[in-house]
C-alpha cells in the first residue's frame, strides 16, 4: 500500500474530485443499499420477529433463537458441517500443497498439469453435484446402495466432490507462495547439506506460512458455506427419525438447513430460519475476522 | 565433475521423469468425471445407471438424440436459459466493473467520512454469507421490480460490490498521484482523468475482477433462483437443478447432454483466458 500523504488540508485536486461524488459513488451506494445494507439490517430485525412476509412482522424477542437452538436438525447440521469443514480442510490443504510442491520442482509438463488441476474450479456447484451423483450412482448401484441411502457415503461423497473442485484453487495459491520462497535460502540449505525433507520443513514451509493461513481459512469458510453442491448431490438425504419423532435430514449442512427452514417447511418457521441465518452469519464472520487477525499478525512479523 | 555428482544428477533426472509420469496419470484421473459426462451424454437413459463407465457402443449408443431431447427438456428450451445466463453474466460484470472501478478510485483519492464508511461496509459485506440476506434481499428485489434478467445486474452490483471495491481501492492507492495532478494542471476534469488516465492503468485489476465476477455470476444458483420469476426466466444452473429436482425419474442421458452443453462454454472460456483466470484467482484469494 502507498504511504499516506501528509499534507496540510486538502489538495485542490481532491477538492475538485470531491464535488463529483454523486457520479462516482452514487450508483454503487444505491445498489449497495438495495443489495446488502437494507436486507442485512432488515434480516437482523426480522430474526427477533414473527413473520410470514417482510410486511407482517411482529416483534417477539429472542423466541426465534430459542427455537433455532432447540431444533434438532439445526444442531445436527451444525456438527455435520463442522466435521465436514475440518475434514475437507485437512485433505484439501495437504493434497493441494503436495501437488503445488511437486509442480514447482521443475518437472516437465508442470503448466499443463496446473491447467488440468485447476479446471474443475470453473464448474458451478449444481453441475458438479450432478456430475458426481452420476458417478457415485454408477459405482454404488453395483453394491445395491446409493449415496442417498447412507449418511456416511453422503459425507464422503461431498468430501470427494469439494476436493475435486477446490484442490486446484488452493494449489494456485500455494504455487504463488512457493515461487516466492527466496532461491538463495534454498541454495544455502543445499550447500549446508540439508536433506530435501529438512529443506521442506525448515525453509520452504515457514516461508509459505501466509499462503497456508489463507488456504486454511478459505477451505474452512468454504466448507461452512457449502450449499449448491450439498443441494445437488444429496439434498440432505437420507432422513433419520430421531428419538422423540423428530425427522432429521442427515447430510443437510447449515446453509441448506437454513434454506429448507425458510422455504420448505411450514410458514411459521420463517422467524426461526432468519435467526438461524444470523447465527450462521456470526459463525462465518468470526472465521473471517480470525483470518484477518491472523494474516495481519503474520504481516507484522515479516 | 566427479562420478558421484554425475550419478546424483542422473538419479535426479530419472526421479523427475517418474514424477512426470505419476502426475500425468493423476491428471487423467482428474479429468475422468468430465470424460464420463461426455460418454454418458451419448448413451440411452437406461444404460447411464447400469453401465456408467462403459463406452457408448452398440445398443447403448444414442447418437445426438439426447442433445435433441435435452434442448426442450422440462418444457423450457435450453437455449433460452443459456441466453439468459450469458446476458446476466455479461451485464452484471460490466456494471460491476464500471461502477466499482469508479467508486474504488474515488474512495482511494478522496478522504471523507462517507468514503470511509462505504469502504468499511464493503469489507464487512465480504464476510456475510448469502443465507443471511437471502430472504430479505429477494423480497426487496421483488418490491423494487428487480426480478428480471435486465435488472438483476443491479442486485449483483449491490451484493458483489464488496470484493470489487476492495480490490480497486487497493490498486488505485498504488497508482502515483503525480500523473493525475499533471492531468489536472493541463485542465483535465475528474471524469476525463478517470476514463482516459486511470482506467488504462487499472486494466490488470479490471481483468482480475472481471474474471472473478464472471465465474461467480455464471455459476450462481441461489440468488437468481430466489430473485427471478423462474417460470419465465431460468439460468443454466436453475434449469439443471429444476430438471433434476422436480422430476424423480429424469432422463439421465439427456441430463448429461445438457451438462455437457453447459460446461463446454466454460472450458472454452478457460482455455482462452487461462493466464488471466489463474492470475485473477490468486489476486482475489482474500475472499472465500
Amino acid at each position: 500500500m502507498s504511504k499516506p500523504k501528509k499534507k496540510t488540508g486538502m489538495s485542490s485536486l481532491e477538492r475538485t474530485t470531491r464535488r463529483w461524488w454523486p457520479l462516482f459513488l452514487g450508483p454503487v451506494t444505491a445498489a449497495f443499499i438495495i443489495g446488502f445494507v437494507w436486507p442485512f439490517i432488515q434480516g437482523i430485525y426480522l430474526s427477533f420477529c414473527k413473520f410470514k412476509t417482510t410486511s407482517d412482522a411482529q416483534f417477539i424477542g429472542l423466541g426465534n433463537y430459542v427455537n433455532a437452538f432447540q431444533d434438532a436438525s439445526f444442531r445436527h447440521a451444525f456438527w455435520f458441517t463442522a466435521l465436514f469443514a475440518i475434514v475437507s480442510l485437512v485433505i484439501i490443504n495437504v493434497l493441494a500443497f503436495l501437488i503445488a510442491y511437486l509442480l514447482t520442482q521443475g518437472i516437465r509438463g508442470s503448466n499443463l498439469f496446473r491447467t488440468v488441476f485447476f479446471a474443475p474450479n470453473l464448474i458451478g456447484g449444481i453441475v458438479l453435484g450432478y456430475i458426481w451423483s452420476m458417478i457415485f450412482d454408477g459405482i454404488l448401484s453395483r453394491f445395491g446402495t446409493s449415496i442417498l441411502l447412507n449418511t456416511r457415503l453422503g459425507f464422503w461423497g461431498l468430501i470427494i466432490l469439494v476436493c475435486w473442485q477446490q484442490i486446484g484453487y488452493m494449489m494456485i495459491i500455494y504455487i504463488a507462495g512457493l515461487q516466492n520462497v527466496p532461491g538463495d535460502m534454498l541454495e544455502a540449505a543445499k550447500i549446508d547439506g540439508a536433506s530435501k525433507l529438512q529443506t521442506l520443513f525448515k525453509v520452504t514451509i515457514p516461508n509459505v506460512m501466509p499462503s497456508i493461513t489463507i488456504c486454511m481459512f478459505l477451505s474452512l469458510t468454504n466448507g461452512f458455506k457449502l450449499f449448491d453442491q450439498n443441494l445437488a448431490l444429496t439434498a440432505g438425504q437420507p432422513i433419520a427419525i430421531q428419538a422423540g419423532g423428530v425427522s432429521v435430514k442427515t447430510t443437510e449442512m447449515l446453509a441448506l438447513n437454513i434454506y429448507n427452514t425458510f422455504y420448505n417447511s411450514n410458514a411459521a418457521a420463517q422467524g426461526t430460519a432468519q435467526a438461524k441465518a444470523v447465527v450462521f452469519f456470526v459463525l462465518v464472520a468470526a472465521l473471517g475476522l480470525m483470518q484477518l487477525a491472523f494474516t495481519r499478525s503474520k504481516e507484522v512479523q515479516q | 565433475m566427479n562420478e558421484k555428482k554425475m550419478r546424483t544428477l542422473s538419479a535426479e533426472r530419472r526421479h523427475k521423469k517418474i514424477m512426470t509420469v505419476v502426475m500425468a496419470i493423476v491428471c487423467i484421473l482428474w479429468v475422468m468425471p468430465v470424460i464420463m459426462v461426455v460418454l454418458n451424454s451419448f448413451k440411452f437413459n437406461t444404460f447411464v445407471k447400469t453401465d456408467t463407465f462403459a463406452l457408448p457402443t452398440g445398443e447403448m449408443w444414442a447418437g445426438v438424440q439426447n442433445f435433441v431431447k435435452g434442448m426442450t427438456f422440462g418444457n423450457y428450451p435450453f437455449w433460452k436459459s443459456a441466453l439468459y445466463s450469458v446476458m446476466i453474466t455479461l451485464l452484471s460484470t460490466a456494471l460491476i466493473l464500471l461502477c466499482c472501478s469508479m467508486a474504488g478510485w474515488f474512495i482511494a483519492r478522496v478522504n471523507s467520512i462517507f468514503c470511509k464508511i462505504l469502504y468499511f461496509l464493503c469489507v464487512f459485506s465480504m464476510v456475510v454469507p448469502f443465507q443471511m440476506v437471502m430472504f430479505t434481499l429477494s423480497k426487496t428485489a421483488d418490491t423494487l421490480r428487480l426480478n428480471t434478467p435486465w435488472t438483476i445486474p443491479i442486485v449483483y452490483l449491490g451484493f458483489g460490490a464488496g470484493l470489487a471495491i476492495f480490490m480497486f481501492v487497493g490498486f488505485a492507492k498504488s497508482i502515483p498521484l503525480e500523473i493525475e495532478e499533471a492531468a489536472a494542471i493541463d485542465g483535465c476534469g475528474p471524469l476525463r482523468t478517470f476514463f482516459q488516465i486511470v482506467v488504462p492503468m487499472l486494466r490488470p485489476t479490471m481483468i482480475s475482477v472481471g474474471i472473478l465476477e464472471i465465474m461467480w455470476v455464471w455459476n450462481d444458483y441461489l440468488l437468481p433462483y430466489l430473485v427471478l420469476d423462474i417460470n419465465e426466466y431460468r439460468t443454466i444452473p436453475i434449469h439443471i437443478q429444476y430438471l433434476k429436482g422436480s422430476y424423480g425419474t429424469v432422463d439421465l442421458g439427456a441430463t448429461m447432454a445438457l451438462i455437457l452443453l453447459a460446461i463446454i462454454p466454460v472450458i472454452v472460456f478457460y482455455l482462452a483466458c487461462q493466464k488471466y483466470i489463474i492470475k485473477g484467482v490468486a489476486a482475489g484469494a482474500v475472499k472465500g
